[in-house]
């Protein structure tokens, strides 16, 4: 089987998440991956350097510098002609590309799956993750999103595929971008940290947030997460979001300071391998997943934990 | 400009699903069912669109068992003008909603479709992108923020490092993410009035759609079950436990 692999990039250097897809798509067959972006040329180049790739396609071209789905999807599908799966990571770009080209393919999208079962079999998470479904499709060709932390990662050397340039059918005139707010931070990125602190609702404002949770991990070189009680309370930007609805996340440690463990972050969560939990409620639900939990005020024992470390 | 509003019928919220016996799915028996949250989303901003003057009627649609008609009653005490019901009592995978969402855009011709970004039922997060691809039109998907401006729509959109702003033509395909709004609760005059609102009752048949599956469900089983650890007395202990996870 020939499998084609979204790329997703900042036109300067290969995201992450792609890398868990590499892995994915290897397990169905040969490789290929498609850049398609603007002035993309090292993206190209690092992608063909990806463990396991055996040819990148690159579209280099105005109508694919930020990624636009009216515009990337008509080039995917068009690329599909060659191919037998579409795989794309589930992020909000794979998750805004993927469907558009499973339309234009007649295909019915599996998302965001989390194991291979076989040549069309795949398990997903339904239900906010209460529930796993095994699913075969019976389409011609495959269309895939794929849950980052479900596979590892492909290594980012030890391939030479070759790079082909490719044209797609360029601008469909119908959208345009506009702008973009992303933060800038000296952080590692949620999805692939090894350590993450998250904040939950005990918080209380920003201000409080930024001096209890940023000293923590700051001493950890850890990424910061909220609950979405917490997002929805305006303490912290959405994009901090750790649940169901927000990032999905699976570090090596996850503290969860004063969050309760509502079933939607759980979900976002349940996957990293040490979970440590501080909260003053001792009947919270999120002791009955962590690993390490303690019962006490956050406002005293998340300084003293910091101060200590 | 009419607005198209698909709703869908699922397990309320609240309530935690269960994995039936057989392992053939979840079980919907004498369960509570409410509207999608991000679908209640999705009217809410329809209808605030319509408050400002950009939209002059709200069209609910949904797909589902006859039961689904209380969830469009709901979208219509909500404030939508008008509802279709699509009755069928078979399950319908999004590319076959997206399907009679585009034959419906067809009979009336909406200048946006505004969808909740994925149901809280099968997680698919599929049936906007799939329309719009199939209406040849663009998609503002993951909405923080709607403004209608003549012939075009700007959305604001959640995307993994922060927001993204686009600009679309119109006709166009927005989906909803949390933060765009909060949903209204329906007055009882409203819920009362939503009753002689019309609502047509129609079949996948009627838009020539085949609902034949495309993914077999072979299995639904629980998810792994993660066991609760040790609790330690007191910070000291817990900075222990830390350091030996190396990471501090």
């Amino acid at each position: 089987m020939k499998t084609l692999v979204l790329v997703e990039h900042d036109n300067t250097k290969v995201n992450d998440a792609t890398l868990a897809v590499v892995t994915a798509a290897g397990k169905l067959g040969e490789v290929h991956l498609l850049v398609a972006g603007l002035n993309c040329g090292s993206v190209a180049e690092a992608a063909a350097k990806i463990a396991g790739v055996s040819k990148v396609h690159v579209a280099d071209d105005a109508a694919y510098a930020n990624g636009l789905a009216e515009n990337v999807a008509p080039l995917a599908a068009d690329l599909m002609g060659h191919h037998d799966a579409f795989l794309a990571a589930a992020t909000t770009q794979g998750k805004n590309v993927a469907p558009r080209v499973a339309a234009h393919l007649d295909v019915m999208q599996v998302s965001e799956i989390l194991s291979v079962e076989g040549p069309k079999t795949f398990t997903r998470p339904i239900y906010a993750g209460n529930a796993i479904a095994t699913v075969e499709s019976t389409d011609a060709k495959l269309v895939i999103t794929v849950r980052g932390t479900a596979f590892e990662k492909a290594a980012t050397e030890g391939g030479s595929a070759a790079i082909e340039a490719v044209a797609g059918p360029g601008d469909a005139g119908i959208s345009t971008f506009v702008s973009s707010e992303i933060a800038k931070s000296e952080r590692p990125e949620l999805t692939s940290a090894k350590v993450i602190v998250s904040g939950g609702r005990a918080l209380k404002d920003s201000e409080t947030f930024e001096s209890v949770i940023t000293p923590l991990a700051d001493k950890l070189g850890a990424a910061i997460g909220a609950s979405r009680a917490a997002v929805d309370a305006g303490y912290v930007p959405n994009d901090y979001q750790v649940g169901q609805t927000g990032k999905i996340v699976a570090p090596e440690v996850y503290f969860a300071i004063g969050i309760s463990g509502a079933i939607q972050h759980l979900a976002g969560m349940k996957d990293s391998k040490v979970i440590i939990a501080i909260n003053k409620d001792e009947d919270a639900p999120i002791f009955q997943v962590a690993d390490i939990g303690l019962v006490a005020d956050l406002y005293a024992a998340v300084p003293e934990l910091t101060g200590a470390l | 400009m009419k607005i198209l509003v698909p709703v869908k019928r699922v397990i309320d919220y609240n309530v935690k699903p269960r994995v039936k016996a057989d392992g053939t799915g979840v079980d919907l028996a004498n369960v509570k069912m409410s509207m999608n949250p991000f679908d209640e989303i999705a009217v809410e901003e329809a209808i605030r669109l319509k408050e400002k003057g950009a939209a002059t009627e709200i069209v609910a649609v949904s797909i589902g068992p006859a039961k689904a008609q209380e969830t469009l009653r709901t979208a219509l005490a909500m404030g939508a003008d008008r509802a279709i019901l699509v009755e069928t009592e078979e399950e319908v995978e999004p590319l076959a909603v997206a399907k009679i969402l585009k034959a419906i855009a067809d009979e009336e011709q909406p200048g946006l479709v505004i969808l909740g970004k994925q149901s809280i039922s099968d997680d698919s997060n599929q049936t906007g992108q799939m329309l719009a691809a199939l209406m040849g039109r663009p998609q503002g998907t993951f909405a923080n923020t709607v403004e209608v401006d003549g012939d075009s729509v700007t959305v604001k959109r959640e995307v993994d490092g922060g927001l993204q702003t686009v600009k679309l033509a119109l006709p166009a395909i927005v989906t909803t993410d949390l933060r765009l709004n909060e949903p209204r609760y329906a007055s009882l005059p409203n819920i009362m009035k939503a009753k002689q609102k019309p609502l047509a009752t129609k079949t996948a048949g009627d838009y020539g759609v085949d609902l034949t599956p495309r993914l077999k469900t072979l299995k639904v089983a629980e998810p792994p079950v993660r066991q609760a650890g040790e609790k330690v007395a007191d910070v000291a202990a817990l900075v222990e436990k830390v350091k030996a996870l190396g990471i501090a």
